[in-house]
């Protein structure tokens, strides 16, 4: 490589370490989650394995108990939260909106190093011999009968909501105060609109986390009482504010994987998003609405059945932006020019597990339903749909879609389609049965189970084979794409936002020139041609 | 233990066990039928696009597309929140009757503990993961926790309700069929999770009232809370000719108590439990905060004969 990037400008490691720029930044937190999304694996891959048997002779309930905690605390927190966000978003953000970097480099580093010592905090309590709470940590369980590493566990974590809340604020600052001349609000492309209102989720809502996890750890070390029934103390008023928090964090989470699908629908159908704006309020109806709806996960915990009425409610309009999203995205390939690059493959994927995890969260928002199949495995596959079969897949298909930029290499497209066809195939074929499972009763966090499960259990687990192997995939043929994959031109896809008029990988200050905007997003001919945004 | 001898889970081996799982069911049909029909179009529409708009195909007709495109949102943002508004009454209709129990519901005592159920019937009965109910009676169980929060499940009648430390829950069913079916604890509680399960036998009424007699009783749930009552002092307050002014405690089951505050709350299972735990919490009107708090002094399996007992004074005066 001899032309001037960003990679290739300095190589020193001290280069790396100490940088500024948002895209070497973007590079360091793609190999922190990769390591993390690894970790939360291999432990699905022993739950798996475990729950192929109903007896549970693989590992103890004590060792199950400590493997679908630090799955649920490693992915959640470690992996799906700063997925797109912190890797794409850093990336692309500057990019898309012709800066030359985020409002706050430096803290943006900073948040790195924040969010490194949270995860190296929480795996330190793993080493030492885990923690059996549930990712949940319910009170009293957490406070006064856990036997495990709750409190240093819960220190990662803490100290990892910091991160995030640096992010959140380096995105909105920056999306107010960066960009070029003629991006006017209703011209940033989705991914952005979607990335300001997980941007305030995150600063308004991370910092309830923070302070429920330190009354949390009070509690358990000094005996604080807040949980505590025989001091006075209410275990419920820890749901409420655990969900206060961990409910709108699952549009923390999934927006940012809506807002890569309006880009990947976009430049493969070669037609602008249908119904720009009301898929860009969607977003921000999303992230307020989700505030009032954390009752739902405590429709059987003894609230009160009114605030189960106003919580069920509130989560059947919660859906009502998302369906909006969902038939926007159908009707933008309407009458369009259709290419099905592995991204694409991954977003199509996205808008059907996606609305399958929706659908079921009806399931879940219904109040007579709930009571049945709420703590079951019914729960477990519609967040999985969510989480993965959303946000992982939309994650994906970003991760290949900007692959070119990011590295100026292109991926080599057959092995992207094969391992984007079998994570849809496992994907189903792991999370399927669950649904199955829940409806005929299942409880989840068994480590035994009555034998009649067991067939489902079988299905899912052979699933998840193919799942472990289709994610394995990508950093084999993207590892080798580094090396020998073809040359990126500026703009492999055609597509027309500002991060595709720069060069690939784009020099260390993006732009030579700030470029000026003279028209909306996602603009093509008729005959599909491509009009960037500042032509 | 085995499930191997037990009837098997689910809609799809049982229906209808009771009257609300026959409509939770139902509902649960309705959730499916509509998510079916969402997701036809969708996959349909998805397959259509993707073939006939494909890029290879450039004889498809891309004439006149739709340029306005608010009449379409406003059209499917209507039609989705009217289809959800539906499924939402549906719901809360069924989940407000769940919450309802019938007046003449027959209470059973069960405090959840790690890893075990164990049930107290009102004639002294004890069982351990085992919960024995008469066929088509309402049943209205009252439940507590000693220590972490569980919850009890019953799949076949579909109904749960979490059993949370320092709180009394309530749930009720009415079995339409006699048989044996699965208890589980649904909310995660520790080591042991996961084996905390037992078995509902629903039996006919004679054989239940059999049963009951051929358990070894050592005096009725009240009888118990009596002594109790004497052992742990309580009597010196509340007994007959005590010096000390606390509170009638004869007929107060049900009755409406006015509150130091000014506020007046009904003398319910959950009252009574907190006022024997927490006492300073809710002062009678016109009495001294005098008593001690018997938090930590008394177990939820004390507090159930107690509060039996205390119920079981209402009888001169007229239950609820």
């Amino acid at each position: 490589m001899t032309e001037r990037n960003y990679l290739t400008v300095d190589n020193t490691l001290r280069s790396w370490f100490f940088t500024t720029d948002h895209k070497r930044v973007a590079v360091l937190y793609f190999a922190g989650i990769t390591l993390f999304f690894f970790i939360g694996g291999a432990a699905a891959t022993v739950i798996r394995l475990e729950l192929i048997e109903p007896q549970g002779h693989l590992v103890t309930s004590d060792v199950y108990n400590r493997l679908f905690t630090i799955h649920g605390v490693v992915m959640v927190w470690f992996f799906l939260i700063p997925s797109i966000p912190n890797t794409l978003g850093n990336f692309i953000v500057p990019l898309m909106i012709g800066a030359r970097d985020l409002a706050f480099p430096r803290l943006n580093i900073a948040s790195w190093y924040v969010f490194m010592l949270g995860g190296a905090v929480t795996l330190y309590a793993v080493f030492m011999g885990g923690i059996d709470t549930g990712w949940t940590f319910y009170t009293p369980f957490s406070t006064m009968y856990s036997n495990s590493y709750v409190v240093l566990a819960v220190a990662g974590v803490f100290i990892a909501g910091f991160s995030s809340i640096l992010t959140g604020l380096n995105f909105i600052v920056t999306i107010h105060t960066l960009r070029a001349p003629g991006l006017y609000w209703y011209r940033l492309p989705l991914f952005l609109w979607s990335l300001y209102a997980t941007s305030a989720i995150l600063v308004l809502a991370t910092p309830v986390l923070a302070m429920t996890l330190l009354l949390m750890t009070l509690d358990r070390v000094g005996g604080l009482g807040i949980f505590d029934p025989a001091r006075g103390g209410d275990p419920l008023l820890f749901q409420h504010l655990f969900w206060f928090y961990s409910h709108p964090a699952v549009y923390i989470m999934i927006l940012p994987g809506m807002g890569v699908v309006s880009e990947l629908v976009a430049a493969f159908s070669r037609k602008a998003v249908f119904g720009y704006k009301f898929v860009a309020w969607a977003s921000l109806a999303i992230a307020a609405v989700g505030f009032f709806v954390w009752g739902h996960h405590m429709f059987v915990s003894g609230q009160s059945p009114f605030a189960g009425l106003v919580f069920s409610f509130m989560s059947f309009v919660v859906a009502v932006p998302s369906a909006i999203k969902v038939f926007n995205w159908t009707a933008t390939m309407h009458k369009g020019w259709i290419r099905f690059d592995a991204p694409m493959l991954y977003a199509l994927a996205f808008i059907g597990l996606f609305t399958i995890g929706g659908l079921t969260g009806l399931f879940l928002a219904c109040l007579a339903y709930d009571v049945y199949v709420t703590d079951t495995y019914f729960v477990v596959a519609h967040f999985h749909y969510i989480m993965v079969g959303g946000m992982v897949t939309a994650y994906f298909g970003g991760l290949h879609y900007w692959w070119p930029k990011i590295t100026g290499r292109m991926y080599p497209e057959y092995w992207a389609r094969a391992a984007a066809i079998l994570i849809f195939f496992g994907f189903n074929m792991t999370f399927f049965p669950q649904f199955i499972l829940g409806v005929l009763g299942m409880p989840r966090r068994y480590h035994v189970y009555p034998p009649e499960f067991q067939v489902w259990h079988v299905m899912s687990s052979a699933g998840a084979s193919i799942l472990a192997v289709a994610y394995l995939l990508p950093l084999f043929y993207l590892g080798w794409s580094l090396f020998f994959g073809a040359r990126a031109a500026a703009n492999p896809w055609g597509a027309t936002g500002l991060e595709w008029q720069t060069p690939s990988p784009p020099p260390p200050e993006n732009f030579a020139l700030t470029p000026e905007i003279r028209r909306n997003p996602y603009q093509y001919t008729h005959d599909g041609e491509a009009v960037p945004q500042n032509a | 233990m085995s499930f191997g001898s037990l009837r098997h889970f689910g809609p799809f081996r049982s229906l209808g066990e009771t009257a609300h799982a026959g409509s939770v069911d139902l509902l649960f049909g309705g959730l499916v039928a509509c998510s079916a029909l969402v997701l036809a179009l969708l996959f349909f529409l998805l397959l259509r696009f993707s073939i006939h708009y494909r890029a290879g195909n450039a004889a498809a007709d891309r004439d006149h597309r739709i340029k306005k495109s608010w009449h379409w949102e406003v059209a499917w943002t209507a039609a989705t929140l009217a289809v959800f508004l539906a499924l939402f009454v549906w719901g809360a209709q069924l989940y407000l009757e769940l919450q309802n129990t019938p007046k003449d519901a027959l209470p059973i005592y069960v405090v959840a503990q790690q890893w075990m159920w164990k049930v107290e019937h009102l004639g002294g009965q004890r069982e351990i993961n085992e919960l024995h109910v008469p066929l088509g009676a309402s049943i209205r169980l009252i439940m507590s926790s000693q220590d972490v929060i569980h919850s009890f499940f019953i799949p076949e009648f579909r109904i749960k309700h979490d059993v949370v430390p320092g709180a009394t829950e309530n749930l009720w069913f009415r079995s339409r069929r006699a048989g044996v079916f699965h208890l589980l604890c649904a909310e995660y509680c520790g080591t042991d999770h996961s084996r905390m399960t037992g078995r509902v036998v629903v039996m006919e009424p004679a054989a239940f009232e059999q049963w009951l007699k051929q358990q070894d009783v050592s005096g009725t749930l009240a009888g118990q809370g009596e002594a109790l009552f004497r052992q742990l002092g309580c009597s010196g307050c509340h007994g007959a000719g005590a010096s000390i002014r606390a509170p009638a405690l004869d007929g107060l089951y049900g009755k409406p108590v006015p509150l130091s505050d000014g506020s007046i709350t009904v003398a319910d299972d959950a009252y009574i439990r907190d006022a024997i735990l927490r006492p300073r919490a809710q002062i009678a009107a016109g009495y001294e905060p005098l008593m001690p708090s018997y938090e930590g002094k008394i177990s939820e399996y004390e507090l159930v004969p107690l509060v039996a007992y205390i119920k079981s004074l209402a009888g001169s005066a007229g239950a609820p």
